[in-house]
């Protein structure tokens, strides 16, 4: 393909089109059936039945701005954020599709850069991307370039983990440092003129999950951490297993820069994104062993207890702050950052 | 963090609490209701919530939440000004985010941009200087919102838009004055406030000399105050110590940033770029004298209120809200009808509860330990 810029007809379904995809797209997504280019993606049942016995589905759209920033680009985060939603259902993730919907206009380097992140990610992952499609709208119909990705996983047999399971004495546990999502999004945005070198979280963590699973069978439920950030999903499980939650400030895992960046900005790091955290709940006798697992992995080194679930206060999160006075932590109200993923 | 863990510490801050203790245990004698210390600021008020201070302190003593967030204090009316200048085509509206949700009579200025007003969030007035430069062929607008704090910022931003010649930028002033509010307050019959923690930030700028008279004139003491845990512990307990001591004194807790004649240069920019207006609205509090201000006739031409016709139309607070009372400290959030009903951070009816430094909204989110939001 000779052309630098993504333009209408490279949508219009002629030959520019295929050019597009073949040179852009299926050099760089292997499993994407070159042998036989069907409108779906096909596969073996029985195969699938070998891993588990039910099926994960999920969908999820990226609009992040800027596209690229440190620790990540759009690409990637469509690949960690799809394998990371069926890998906390527990899912073995299998394969990806991805519809992109690119502005006139885009640079074809540009699009070339995301593909390639997405390819090599989803190879670090062990996923196929295995489908997709290519829309290109009009300029101003859409900013630069956003993605779809849809995932099917298997769950293994046997494991049954949700957001309504959460037991009172349980503990809740993260596999790191909180926050450098949101922080790095905020800060590569480059209107704050704050020098820092946060780079953001996003990571494939189905790795990381299976040693969890394998080293804490009693796991009630996980969750990845993502818009809303941890207080979000400590209140949902708050709410969905009619259980209080107690968290402990100062057990809570986070940079000092990140700190410092909420500080300057009166920015909650408890609301701030995360794309490669996990919040996980384990009976208390597992903790150690759930502990032990996460952080023998790269992703989990910083993992911490950051709390317990209780049986006061039901749907209720009660954090206790760092010399001994105690809040309440609510559900983020409104936005406190736009377009982070 | 260095220079913040230490205004964090544990160990200071039970002793702190203990000493808070000890002197309400002895003031507990024939004393038939708690004393009420009003921290002025929208920050302190921030922090004491964020920090769960309320439930370390002695039922004897009780923070009360004053007037002194900014954006819980815009009238409605006001509101209804920005969204009219905001929806014009040429202008582009610029402003600080938490000022986005404050309701209007008809929107706030989230829901005008939702709408199709070109509306900006910027973390200073020299961003929107930036984007007048940048954007030759609009009006920039800039909301200015705030305290003595965030006066100096804009004062200096007009001032460089003169210098620089740039045409297309305005200020809509909205800025308010710490020191007649004060008074208003004071001058209230039946105030049931013993002692003041002062604000921080806009000490900084005004310095300590101009809180005189709550002591001389009103008797109570005020103790202007950092916006760490412990320094909200420790001016707390210097306040209490100085109504044990039958005192009425202003001290400085924050000396460490606060000079007690404040800041000089910026002093000069706001008293060259600024004067009083004869009154200003506040909301839940009515018109208080002297305590807005206008930009001065040498830059008037950046007067966004001179520059477009805005509607300039007062219009009540909701009859059913008790926004005036909960910022007087004569009512706690939950004493009002709507709080957690028909206002939430979603769908505010009072400003108190839009901002987060506003105590309905801190009450709400933070559900203070005595008054746990339902």
């Amino acid at each position: 393909m000779t052309q630098k810029i993504v333009t209408l007809a490279h949508g219009g379904g002629g030959s520019a089109m295929r050019d597009l995809i073949d040179d852009v797209f299926l050099s760089a997504f292997s499993g994407a059936g070159r042998a036989a280019p069907e409108d779906q993606a096909r596969f073996d049942l029985a195969a699938l039945m070998a891993r588990g016995d039910r099926l994960a589905f999920t969908t999820d759209g990226f609009v992040v701005d800027p596209l690229f920033f440190p620790g990540g680009d759009i690409g990637k985060l469509a690949v960690c954020g799809t394998v990371n939603d069926l890998a906390v259902g527990g899912a073995t993730p299998v394969a990806l599709s991805c519809a992109i919907i690119i502005e006139e206009g885009l640079e074809v380097d540009t699009l070339r850069r995301v593909v390639h992140s997405m390819a090599e990610t989803a190879h670090a992952a062990g996923v196929d991307i295995a489908t997709g499609d290519t829309k290109v709208v009009a300029r101003g119909a859409c900013d630069k370039l956003f993605i779809t990705t849809t995932g099917i996983g298997v769950i293994r047999a046997g494991l049954d983990v949700g957001v309504t399971k959460a037991r009172p004495g349980d503990r809740v546990i993260v596999n790191g440092l909180l926050g450098d999502h949101g922080a790095a999004i905020l800060n590569a945005r480059g209107d704050l003129a704050l020098d820092t070198a946060i780079a953001s979280d996003c990571a494939p963590l189905n790795g990381l999950i299976d040693t969890l699973i394998a080293a804490a069978p009693g796991l009630r439920m996980m969750r990845d951490a993502t818009r809303g950030g941890i207080a979000a999903v400590v209140n949902e499980l708050a709410e969905a297993s009619r259980v209080g939650v107690r968290l402990d400030e100062l057990s809570l895992p986070m940079r000092p820069e990140v700190m410092g960046f909420c500080e300057i900005l009166g920015l909650d790091p408890l609301y701030l994104a995360n794309e490669g955290k996990i919040l996980a709940v384990v009976p208390a006798g597992e903790t150690e062993a759930a502990l032990a697992a996460l952080r023998a992995h790269p992703l989990g080194r910083e993992a911490a207890v950051i709390g317990e679930v209780t049986a006061e206060r039901p749907g209720r999160v009660v954090m206790r702050t760092r010399f001994g006075g105690e809040r309440i932590v609510d559900m983020l109200v409104g936005d406190q950052l736009p377009r982070i993923c | 963090m260095r220079f913040v863990d230490e205004f964090r510490d544990p160990a200071l801050a039970s002793a702190l609490v203990k000493e808070i203790g000890a002197i309400a245990a002895r003031l507990e004698r024939g004393r038939d209701r708690p004393f009420a210390i009003m921290e002025v600021c929208g920050g302190h008020t921030h922090a004491i919530f964020r920090y769960g201070l309320e439930g370390l302190l002695p039922d004897l003593v009780e923070f009360v939440h004053g007037p002194g967030c900014p954006v819980c204090v815009l009238p409605m009316g006001r509101v209804d000004d920005c969204v009219a200048i905001a929806e014009r085509p040429e202008v582009i509206f610029t402003t600080f985010g938490d000022a986005m949700r404050v309701p209007g009579s008809k929107k706030s200025l989230l829901q005008a941009k939702a709408d199709g007003a070109d509306v900006r969030m910027v973390y200073s007035p020299l961003d929107a200087l930036t984007l007048a430069k940048r954007n030759p062929g609009r009006e920039v607008v800039f909301f200015g919102l705030g305290f003595e704090t965030t006066m100096p910022s804009t004062a200096l931003t007009v001032q460089r838009a003169l210098r620089e010649g740039v045409t297309n930028f305005s200020l809509f002033c909205n800025h308010i004055t710490i020191i007649p509010t004060l008074r208003a307050l004071l001058e209230q019959p039946d105030l049931g406030i013993d002692g003041f923690i002062g604000p921080g930030h806009v000490s900084m700028v005004i310095g300590t000399a101009p809180y005189r008279f709550i002591a001389e004139e009103f008797g109570r003491p005020l103790v202007v105050s950092g916006f760490e845990p412990i320094d909200l512990l420790q001016s707390l307990l210097m306040v209490l110590r100085q109504i044990e001591a039958g005192d009425a004194r202003i001290e400085n807790q924050y000396a460490r940033v606060v000079p007690e004649h404040g800041n000089p240069a910026a002093l000069r920019a706001v008293q060259e770029v600024y004067e009083p207006r004869e009154t200003f609205e506040w909301r839940g509090l009515g018109s208080i004298a002297g305590s807005g201000v206008r930009l001065t006739a040498p830059y008037a031409a950046f007067d966004a209120e001179k520059r477009f016709s805005v509607p300039d139309v007062k219009v009540a607070d909701p009859a059913q809200c008790r926004c005036g009372e909960v910022l007087t400290g004569a009512a706690k959030p939950w004493a009002c009808p709507e709080f957690g009903k028909g206002c939430t951070p979603e769908t505010p009816l009072g400003a108190l509860m839009v901002s987060s430094e506003g105590s309905c909204a801190a009450y709400y989110q933070y559900g203070g330990i005595r008054g746990e939001a339902a």
